[in-house]
C-alpha cells in the first residue's frame, strides 16, 4: 500500500490508455515520484532521442506519501528528456494535481508518442479517455482549466496543462496546476506540446491507503508537530520563499542585471515587507497565504496587481487575484534584469502561469537578451521596437506576454538564453548550465552552490542539493563537495517520496523514514533511502551519459569562474569550481571523466 | 455544554488536512472525495472556506428521512446517519438546503458530519486554527445557527 | 385535547410526535388503515431490492416508540367525518370525537381503465402487501412489464432490474419522467435503461391485457404483444379524499388547505399526500407528494392544532431519483419561467446534465443528472432566494459552481474560482 501498485500508459500515437500493475521491485529500488519515474524513462526510452520527438517519454509520477495525510502530500513530478538541456528533466509541483492522479489510483502516468491532432487527458478513476482539444487548442491555462471543468461538468476536476507556450516549443515552457502550481523547470511544457497534450485533467475517488495507519498517523501527528514549531517554517509561512532576497542582498548573492552584478539597488521595493506596504494609491500587494495539498506551511503567496498599474489599468481581466511573487520569480523579473516594479513583477508572474512558462530561465534569458541590446548587439529592429534596457518593467512584461503568446521577438526568447546568445554570437553571455538558467543565488558568493549547479542532472538547479550552511559559514571551495553529494542523494529521496522539499526545514532523513517505513511496505531504513538518493542519482547521471553529455558540461559560465563578484561578502571572489569538481567526482565514486565505476554501479545494485 | 464546529475561513489556507483527515476517519482511507468537509476555494486562492453540516436546529436531513436512519446524537447533537437503517432514498441530499448531504454511490448510502462522535478529526488536523471545536454559546457558532435560520425560515 | 390523525404514514407520524413535543398532556390517536406497523412507502422499493427486511421499512424502530411516545396507533379506516359533532366515524360504526383533526390520509394507486387490469398478476406497488406480491412472482429471470415510468414508475424500476427479472417498461407518454424531467433529461434516462439491458417502450399505450399462452399478454398499440408473468402498474396515484364527501371539508384533487394546513373547516387539518397546500414557487395550491413537502406539512400543521400560529412558506416541489445507478432530481420551477434565464450543460456521453433556471438573477428551478455532491444547496438557492449578483453569470457560464455561489453569496461577498471569464 501507499502504492497504488497502478500505472497508466497513454499511448497517443495509437490513441490507446492502459493501466499496467506497478513494477513493485522498482518501486522498492526507486521509491516513486522522481526516482522511479528515472526508472521508467531510462526504460522506456533511448537517452538520444530528441526531447521534441515523439519517442520521447513524458513521465507524471507521484510518491508513495502523495495523497497521505503527511504534511506537504501534493507533490508529483514531471520527468522527461528536457528540450533545454537535452537531459534528463524532472521537475516537481505542488498545488492538487498530484495528489488527485493519486487519488483516481495512478502512482505513473507515462505518456508516450505522438497525437496527430491535439487532444486532452480525462481520467476518471478506471475511465480513461484520449478527447479532442481542437477548442482549447491556442488557449490559455487558466482558460483550459475552466473550459475543462465546465465541460466535464466536474468542479473539482484538477488539471495540469500547457499554454500557447508549450504548444508552440517554448523551450522552457512549464506544466501548470491548479492555475498557479507548475512543474515549471527545463521545458517540460515544451514536450507535453510537442506531443500534442494540451491537459489532464483527473479526479479520483480511490483513495490511498498505508501499510500501517496507526503507526502512520502517530508518525504524521510527531513530524507535523515538528514542522509546525520550526522557526524556518514560521518564515515561510509568514514571509513566503521571498525572504530569501532581503538575505541574498546583504550577502552579495543576489544576480543583478545578468549577473553583472550580485546586489540590487531596488530589492527593498520588492521584498517582503514591499509586498504589505500600502502603495501611494492604498493598495497591498499581497492578500493572503495558500497552501498546496496537505501542506502545513503554507507558503504560497496570493496577491493582486494595482488596478492603476500601466499593466493592467486597461485590462480588467487582470484585476483579480493569483499566485503572487515568490523568491524565484521576485529574482527573476526583478534583480537580474534591473526591474524594481512590484506590480510589473506580479504581473509578470500572472503571464508565467497565464501562458505556461517557467519565470526563472525567462527572466534570466530576458536578461541576456537585455545585456545583449545594452551591448547594441541588437536593436530595436530585433526587439519589435521596444527598448530592452535593464530596469525597463514595461519590455518585461510586454516580452512577457509576447513570448506567452509566441509573438514576435517572444519567439527568439522563448529559443531559452543559451540559444539565444549562441544565436546573436555571445554564448558567453548564457547564465546557466547544460542549457537551463541560473536561479536566484550567485554561486561567487555561495561556492557549494555552484557546485551544486554544475552538477545538477538537469540543469543549473537549486533545489536539487542543499549546501546552504556551509556556504554561509565558508565562501570558498573547500569542504563543499561531500555536503553537496549528501544532500543530492538526500534531495533525490525527498523528491522521490511525494513531499515537499521546504519541509526539510524541520526534517532530517529520519522524520522522513519514520512516515515512509509506516506507510510502504518492506524495511525503509534511514540507510535504506540514502542508498535509494544515490541510486537515483547516479541513474539520473547515466541517463545523462548516454544522452551525450560529459564532464564537460559539468561547469559554469566564466563570469563566475573568471570575473570576480564586484560586491557584497564574496567581493573579488570568482566560484572555485575547479578545486570541488575533482572533489566530488571521488566522493561519488565516480571517474576523473564523471562517469560512475563498476564498483559504485554494483554498489548501487544499478550495474 | 454542547460543543460545535466553528469555522474561520479567514485563517484556512486550502490544504485540505481536514478533507484527508475526515476520510480517513470514517473510510479508512485518504480520500477527499468521500470527505464529509469540503474546503471550496474562490478567485485563485483568494478566499477558501471550509464548509460542513453546522447541525442546524431544523435538522431538513433529519425530518425527510423516511425512514428513521438520521438521529441525533445524544451527546454530541449532531444529527448522525445510520448506516444500517439508510436505504439510499437520497431525499436527505435534497432537503438539506445547505448541500451537506452527498450519496456515497459506492456504499449506496448517504454521509454526513457526525462530529466524529466528539472529537472532530477535521479539527484536529486544521494546522492553522481554521476550524475548531467549540462550546456551542460561542458567539460565531451562534451567528452561524442564527444565519442559517433566517436563511430558511420554517415550522 | 383530542387529536385524530387520520393515516399512519411519515405526515401522520411526525404529526403526532410533534404534537407530542408540543403538548404533553394531549391525547393523541393515529389511525392507520394497513393492518402494519406504521412504515414507508418509500422504502418499499428497497425491501423489493432485497436491501433491506420488512422492519427496515419502518417509519420508527424502536419497538414501543408509539407507545413511549404516548401516541396510540389505531388499526380502522375512517368512513366519515363530523365536522358539526367533530368526531370521526370508523368502519365498523365506532366514533371517535376530536378537537382538533389532522388529515393525513395519503394516496392510494390508481389504475388506468383497461380491459384485464383486474386479472391476476397485475400489481401495485404501492403497499407492504402489494409488495410481498411482487416479490413472489418477481424471480430473477421472470419476464416483468412495468407499466409507467413516471416517478414512483422509476424507483420500483431500479428495484425490478436488482431483481434481476427481464424487464419491459412501457409508458404512455413521449417521455419518461414527464413531470420530473425534461426532454434531453428524459432521453438520457432511457438511453441509460436501454444501456442496462432494460427495455424501454415510449409513447406506447397498453390496450389491454389479457391470459397469453404462458402468463400474461399485454397488447400494446402499434407493436407486437409483450408477454409477462407479472404486470406491476404504477400509472398514477389519487389522494384519498373519498370519506371526506358531505363532510363540508373542501376538495379539489386533495383537501384544500392554507397557509396555516388548516382546511376550510376549522380544526381540521391536513398534511402530506393528501393535502393540496401552497407551493413556494407558483403560490398555488398543489400536491407534491413528497416526503419532505409531507414532513413539513406535518410539522406545521401539528403546531398549529397544538395553539400555535405557524405560517407556512409553501412547499418546494423536488424529487430525486436512482434509475439503475443514475441520480436525478429536480427541483422548483424546473421548466422555467417566462423571460426567465438558463443555464445548462448537457453531456450525452457520460451521462451528465445540469440545468438552472433564474428569474433575474434569483435561482428558481433545476434539473440534474449525475449529480451527487451538494445538491441540497440547489433547493437552498431556491428556496432562500439568494440574489446571485455577479454570481449568476458564472453559473449561466458553468451552472456546477452552484454550491460555490451559494458560499459566495452567502459568507461575504466572494468571486468565483477564475475570475473573469475570458478567452486565450
Amino acid at each position: 500500500m501507499s502504492w497504488q501498485r497502478k500505472i497508466l500508459r497513454v499511448d497517443l500515437s495509437k490513441g490507446s490508455a492502459e493501466i499496467e500493475p506497478l513494477n513493485m521491485e522498482w518501486a522498492q529500488q526507486f521509491l516513486g515520484e522522481r526516482g522511479l519515474a528515472t526508472k521508467y524513462l531510462m526504460e522506456s526510452m533511448d537517452p538520444k532521442t530528441d526531447a521534441m520527438d515523439p519517442g520521447n517519454i513524458l513521465i507524471f509520477a507521484t510518491g508513495p506519501l502523495t495523497g497521505t495525510m503527511s504534511s506537504t502530500s501534493g507533490r508529483y513530478a514531471v520527468v522527461t528528456k528536457g528540450p533545454l538541456t537535452n537531459a534528463i528533466a524532472c521537475s516537481n509541483s505542488g498545488g492538487k494535481f498530484g495528489a488527485e492522479l493519486k487519488f483516481a489510483g495512478y502512482d505513473l502516468l507515462i505518456v508516450q508518442g505522438r497525437s496527430p491532432q491535439p487532444v486532452y487527458l480525462h481520467i476518471d478513476n478506471d475511465n480513461v479517455e484520449i478527447l479532442p482539444a481542437d477548442e482549447l487548442w491556442g488557449t490559455t491555462v487558466w482558460h483550459t482549466e475552466e473550459w475543462l471543468k465546465s465541460r466535464h461538468q466536474n468542479p473539482l476536476l484538477k488539471v495540469a496543462s500547457i499554454g500557447v507556450a508549450g504548444e508552440n516549443g517554448v523551450r522552457f515552457a512549464c506544466i501548470v496546476n491548479d492555475l498557479h502550481r507548475a512543474a515549471g523547470r527545463s521545458g517540460v511544457g515544451a514536450v507535453m506540446g510537442s506531443k500534442n497534450l494540451k491537459a489532464v485533467a483527473v479526479h479520483g475517488s480511490v483513495g490511498v491507503r498505508v501499510d500501517d495507519p496507526q503507526r502512520f498517523m502517530q508518525a504524521v501527528k510527531d513530524t507535523k508537530a515538528l514542522l509546525w514549531d520550526n522557526a524556518g517554517r514560521r518564515e515561510l509561512t509568514e514571509l513566503g520563499t521571498n525572504a530569501m532576497i532581503d538575505a541574498m542582498q546583504e550577502f552579495g548573492g543576489l544576480p543583478t542585471r545578468n549577473f553583472q552584478e550580485v546586489q540590487f539597488d531596488g530589492y527593498d521595493k520588492i521584498d517582503p515587507n514591499a509586498m504589505t506596504t500600502p502603495n501611494e494609491h492604498g493598495h497591498t500587494n499581497l492578500i493572503t497565504n495558500k497552501a498546496c495539498f496537505g501542506c502545513t506551511i503554507a507558503c504560497g503567496r496570493i496577491a493582486h496587481i494595482d488596478q492603476e498599474h500601466f499593466t493592467i489599468v486597461n485590462r480588467k481581466e487582470y484585476w483579480h487575484a493569483s499566485g503572487g511573487l515568490e523568491y524565484e520569480t521576485a529574482y527573476a523579473f526583478g534583480p537580474v534584469v534591473g526591474v524594481d516594479d512590484i506590480d510589473a513583477l506580479t504581473f509578470a508572474g500572472y503571464l508565467m502561469n497565464e501562458h505556461g512558462m517557467d519565470p526563472i530561465s525567462f527572466g534570466v534569458t530576458l536578461a541576456a537578451a537585455m545585456e545583449l541590446y545594452e551591448m547594441g548587439v541588437i536593436s530595436d529592429k530585433d526587439t519589435d521596437g521596444v527598448a530592452l534596457n535593464f530596469g525597463n518593467a514595461e519590455a518585461l512584461t510586454v516580452m512577457a506576454e509576447k513570448t506567452g503568446k509566441f509573438e514576435g521577438f517572444g519567439q527568439i526568447l522563448g529559443l531559452g538564453s543559451k540559444r539565444l546568445c549562441e544565436k546573436y554570437g555571445h554564448p558567453e553571455l548564457f547564465m546557466g548550465v547544460k542549457g537551463q538558467e541560473f536561479a536566484g543565488y550567485d554561486s561567487r558568493a555561495l561556492q557549494g552552490m555552484g557546485l551544486g549547479y554544475a552538477t545538477s542532472n538537469r540543469g543549473a538547479c537549486h533545489l536539487k542539493h542543499d549546501t546552504f550552511a556551509e556556504d554561509m559559514e565558508d565562501q570558498t571551495g573547500k569542504g563543499k563537495a561531500v555536503p553537496c553529494k549528501e544532500s543530492q542523494d538526500r534531495t533525490a529521496v525527498v523528491d522521490s517520496t511525494g513531499l515537499c522539499l521546504f519541509t526539510t526545514a524541520a526534517w532530517g532523513v529520519e522524520e522522513f523514514q519514520q512516515q515512509i517505513d509506516a506507510a510502504c511496505e518492506g524495511d525503509w531504513s534511514v540507510e535504506r533511502l540514502a542508498a535509494t538518493g544515490e541510486r537515483i542519482w547516479n541513474l539520473e547521471r547515466q541517463f545523462n551519459l548516454a544522452a551525450g553529455l560529459s564532464k564537460d558540461d559539468d561547469t559554469l559560465p566564466k563570469r563566475l569562474l573568471e570575473v570576480p563578484a564586484p560586491s557584497g561578502t564574496a567581493k573579488g571572489k570568482v566560484n572555485q569550481l575547479d578545486m570541488m569538481l575533482p572533489e566530488y567526482y571521488e566522493a561519488r565514486g565516480w571517474t576523473a571523466d564523471g562517469v560512475p565505476t563498476k564498483e559504485t554501479l554494483q554498489r548501487l545494485d544499478l550495474s | 455544554m454542547q460543543k460545535a464546529l466553528l469555522i474561520n475561513p479567514e485563517k484556512c489556507t486550502s490544504c485540505l488536512q481536514c478533507e484527508l483527515a475526515c476520510s480517513f476517519e470514517h473510510e479508512g482511507v485518504f480520500n477527499p472525495a468521500k470527505s464529509r468537509i469540503k474546503v471550496f476555494e474562490f478567485e485563485h486562492g483568494r478566499r477558501a472556506i471550509p464548509y460542513t453540516c453546522t447541525q442546524c436546529d431544523e435538522a431538513w436531513c433529519l425530518h425527510a428521512c423516511p425512514v428513521e436512519a438520521i438521529t441525533i446524537s445524544p451527546n454530541t447533537g449532531a444529527k448522525e446517519v445510520n448506516d444500517n437503517t439508510c436505504v439510499g432514498c437520497k431525499v436527505c441530499t435534497i432537503a438539506c438546503p445547505f448541500g451537506t448531504v452527498n450519496y456515497n454511490a459506492d456504499s449506496g448510502k448517504v454521509a454526513k458530519c457526525d462530529l466524529c462522535g466528539g472529537d472532530p478529526q477535521c479539527a484536529e488536523a486544521c494546522p492553522t486554527g481554521a476550524i475548531t471545536y467549540v462550546d456551542a454559546n460561542w458567539t460565531g457558532y451562534e451567528r452561524m445557527l442564527e444565519s442559517a435560520v433566517r436563511a430558511h425560515p420554517a415550522a | 385535547m383530542n387529536h385524530i390523525i387520520i393515516g399512519a404514514g411519515p405526515a401522520g407520524v411526525i404529526a403526532a410526535e410533534t404534537l407530542r413535543r408540543l403538548d404533553s398532556d394531549d391525547s393523541i390517536i393515529v389511525i392507520g388503515d394497513e393492518d402494519e406497523t406504521p412504515y414507508s412507502r418509500m422504502a418499499l422499493p428497497y425491501l423489493l431490492a432485497e436491501n433491506i427486511g420488512e422492519d427496515g421499512t419502518h417509519l420508527r424502530h424502536g419497538a414501543d416508540h408509539y407507545a413511549a411516545h404516548g401516541i396510540r396507533v389505531l388499526k380502522g379506516r375512517v368512513t366519515a367525518v363530523d365536522t358539526g359533532a367533530k368526531n370521526v366515524t370508523l368502519e365498523g360504526g365506532d366514533a371517535l370525537s376530536y378537537d382538533k383533526l389532522l388529515i393525513a390520509t395519503g394516496s392510494h394507486a390508481s389504475r388506468p381503465p383497461i380491459a384485464g387490469m383486474d386479472l391476476p398478476g397485475i400489481e401495485n406497488c404501492w403497499t407492504l402487501a402489494d409488495a410481498r406480491r411482487i416479490a413472489e412472482r418477481a424471480k430473477p429471470g421472470a419476464k416483468v412489464v412495468l407499466m409507467g415510468a413516471g416517478f414512483i414508475g422509476c424507483i420500483v424500476l431500479e428495484a425490478l432490474a436488482a431483481r434481476n427479472v427481464e424487464l419491459t417498461v412501457i409508458e404512455m407518454a413521449d417521455r419518461m419522467l414527464a413531470r420530473m424531467m425534461d426532454d434531453a433529461g428524459a432521453e438520457m434516462i432511457r438511453r441509460w435503461c436501454e444501456q442496462k439491458g432494460v427495455r424501454v417502450l415510449i409513447g406506447t399505450r397498453v390496450e389491454s391485457i389479457d391470459n397469453g399462452e404462458v402468463g400474461l399478454r399485454i397488447n400494446i398499440g402499434g407493436g407486437e404483444p409483450v408477454a409477462a408473468d407479472l404486470v406491476v402498474c404504477a400509472t398514477g396515484v389519487a389522494p384519498n379524499v373519498g370519506f371526506l364527501e358531505g363532510s363540508g371539508i373542501n376538495t379539489d384533487l386533495g383537501v384544500i388547505v392554507d397557509d396555516h394546513l388548516q382546511s376550510n373547516v376549522a380544526d381540521v387539518y391536513a398534511a402530506g399526500d393528501v393535502a393540496q397546500g401552497p407551493d413556494f414557487s407558483t403560490g398555488q395550491s398543489e400536491i407534491h407528494a413528497i416526503q419532505p413537502t409531507a414532513s413539513e406539512h406535518a410539522r406545521i400543521a401539528a403546531a398549529n392544532m397544538a395553539g400555535r400560529s405557524n405560517r407556512f412558506d409553501g412547499s418546494l416541489s423536488m424529487n430525486v431519483l436512482n434509475t439503475l445507478g443514475l441520480i436525478t432530481s429536480s427541483f422548483g420551477l424546473w421548466d422555467g419561467i417566462e423571460n426567465g434565464e438558463r443555464a445548462t450543460v448537457l453531456d450525452k456521453k457520460h451521462f451528465k446534465y445540469l440545468r438552472l433556471e433564474f428569474d433575474g438573477d434569483i435561482l428558481v428551478g433545476a434539473l440534474a443528472i449525475g449529480l451527487t455532491q451538494h445538491v441540497g444547496v440547489l433547493r437552498g438557492l431556491i428556496q432562500t432566494r439568494v440574489k446571485l449578483g455577479h454570481w449568476k453569470r458564472e453559473l449561466l457560464r458553468d451552472p456546477h459552481q452552484a454550491m460555490s455561489a451559494y458560499l459566495g453569496r452567502t459568507q461575504g461577498d466572494t468571486s468565483p474560482l477564475v475570475g473573469a471569464t475570458r478567452a486565450a
